[in-house]
């Protein structure tokens, strides 16, 4: 069965939840992946977006492209104002937070801001949004991003939202004390981060993924899990869900 | 005014007239109250209720200088930008949407330092707005430490008095003028705001002026109906302008959609013809239209009411 590396992304961030927990949710790829879960074997998710949604539902076809848009709110349980949507996170209320990310470096830091200097950047990115305050204030954090080594960078250029910091304890030194970024689901493989370094690790490969092309993608030295497992492949089940979410392909490539 | 600075921006605020009298007026009228160098606080979120007349109105008019203050700023961002009316941003994002890739103004402007970028988190934006709100200089929070956003826009951080952690300060943002779009308002300015309400009752009590749209200007007798559906109380607004399809080509919760298809055309005409593309755009369809009827004309009948008829499916509550 052939599928998309936005497919494989949403497949894998989807299997990643466990029922019953809370989850923030940017539009796009996150979206889809919550849906799918929903649609699988997590029914108790609930779904959190920035703009105001609390139970957000998803209906095919009408795929929100904002995270504050009325397709949000069909059928949603509450419309809370943005700033109290955030403060649900900070009270400890919400399980896993998904992010993306221009930039990624090996303890999970993550630029949506700048490429070159601040104040005369090379590239002027979009910005946080609401990802600094998903990676700051969500009880884990989980990157979904493309697997490139334009991506995957020794330093990131301006830290955005905050996995480990330098490692070690500097996040906890920050005030951060709460969450971080535990996962990096990429369309190569999943990654975790080493307990005492806070340096990234494979921990697992996508089929037909060899460790040697994952590290040519990345511009750091990876650490390597052993023994070192292989996901299972998307099933026919949860591609048809996805396409019939998202059928003008929209995000799924 | 400094950041946070409290006590100038409540003297500014109680200085002001409150006993309720008719503010009904026209958009060019409202924007009269607009000054060269305002910092300029933007209701709604992204596409959602973006007071569309009014910005429409202040580029027309060609104020000059402005900061413009939003948590998430989209197509109306731009507009600000080729219009050269803004020499600064506040907010925590800027785009023209997920499937559109990166706003080429955006890029352009700031990357050659014409304009200033002032990047916040959504929550430290919203926390600016609260912190005005409550008439407060800044507000604790266990947002954006550690991350190089603090340095900024000038967040900083301090031992908690009570229990010994770090935390991040952020200073209230006083605006100068907040341009909102609301459902429904009275004469007075007494505003109702169905579905999200997302900033937009810090906005208008952060900010020294407030003008307002809305989709429809009703009896005080039907806000008295339905108290609890009123988000800004008529003592904080300046001014009230009938617009319907205000927000348009945004949406207006349960009015009508965003139009994605008008969004995807312009789009389209700045991959295709990059700037140009999109200062054609600003012609017509931003400066061009002197009323806001001129500006609706310029969209089919038969869009807007797909658009209507969307909003109505969405909040139905029925399974679709």
């Amino acid at each position: 069965m052939s599928y998309t590396a936005a497919e494989l992304l949403c497949v894998m961030a989807a299997r990643y939840l466990r029922d019953g927990q809370t989850v923030f949710a940017g539009v796009g790829l996150p979206l889809l992946a919550v849906a799918l879960a929903k649609r699988t074997h997590a029914p108790h998710l609930t779904m959190i977006v920035e703009g105001g949604v609390i139970g957000a539902e998803v209906v095919p076809g009408r795929l929100p492209i904002s995270t504050n848009e009325m397709r949000l709110a069909h059928r949603a349980t509450m419309l809370p104002p943005i700033t109290d949507t955030f403060h649900f996170a900070q009270r400890g209320l919400i399980d896993v937070g998904f992010i993306g990310g221009a930039q990624i470096d090996r303890y999970g830091n993550v630029n949506t801001s700048v490429i070159g200097p601040y104040d005369r950047p090379r590239v002027r990115l979009p910005g946080s949004g609401g990802a600094n305050d998903l990676a700051s204030l969500c009880s884990e954090t989980v990157l979904v991003t493309l697997h490139e080594r334009r991506r995957f960078v020794e330093q990131v250029d301006f830290v955005t939202s905050p996995g480990g910091l330098p490692g070690g304890r500097a996040r906890r030194e920050a005030g951060l004390l709460f969450g971080g970024v535990s996962r990096v689901i990429t369309d190569l493989g999943l990654f975790g981060f080493d307990a005492a370094t806070g340096a990234m690790r494979l921990e697992a490969l996508h089929p037909g993924v060899t460790v040697e092309q994952v590290q040519a993608a990345t511009g750091f030295a990876l650490l390597v899990a052993e023994p070192l497992p292989t996901t299972a492949p998307p099933t026919e089940h949860e591609l048809s869900i996805l396409r019939s979410l998202d059928a003008e392909r929209r995000f799924l490539g | 005014m400094r950041p946070g600075d409290f006590v100038e921006a409540r003297r500014r605020r109680a200085q002001k007239p409150k006993a309720p009298r008719d503010k009904r007026m026209s958009a060019a009228e409202a924007v009269q109250l607009v000054r060269d160098g305002d910092t300029i606080a933007l209701g709604g979120c992204c596409y959602a209720r973006p007071p569309i007349l009014l910005i429409r109105e202040l580029l027309r008019q060609g104020r000059r200088n402005l900061t413009v203050a939003r948590n998430l700023l989209s197509f109306e961002g731009d507009w600000f930008l080729l219009a050269g009316a803004a020499t600064t941003l506040i907010t925590s994002w800027m785009g023209p949407g997920l499937p559109w890739g990166l706003s080429r103004p955006l890029r352009h402007y700031v990357e050659s330092g014409q304009v200033r970028f002032e990047e916040w988190s959504h929550l430290a934006i919203g926390l600016r707005f609260r912190a005005a709100a409550m008439g407060v200089p800044f507000l604790p929070t266990l947002t954006m430490l550690g991350s190089d956003l603090l340095a900024v826009g000038g967040a900083k951080t301090m031992t908690c008095p009570f229990t010994g952690e770090r935390l991040a300060l952020i200073p209230a943002l006083f605006p100068d003028v907040a341009l909102l779009h609301v459902h429904r308002a009275d004469p007075f300015g007494n505003c109702q705001i169905d579905g999200y309400t997302h900033m937009d009752a810090d906005i208008a009590s952060a900010a020294t002026t407030v003008l307002v749209t809305a989709e429809e200007i009703v009896d005080p007798e039907q806000i008295r109906r339905e108290p609890a559906r009123t988000v800004i109380p008529g003592f904080l607004v300046d001014a009230v302008v009938e617009a319907p399809f205000g927000a348009y080509p945004g949406e207006c919760y349960g009015r009508y959609e965003t139009d994605f298809a008008h969004l995807d055309a312009y789009a389209a005409a700045i991959a295709a013809k990059g700037l140009d593309g999109a200062r054609e755009y600003l012609e017509r369809y931003v400066l061009g239209p002197a009323t806001h009827e001129a500006y609706l004309a310029l969209f089919d009948p038969a869009a807007l009411a797909r658009q209507q008829q969307a909003a109505q499916e969405l909040v139905s509550g029925e399974p679709l």
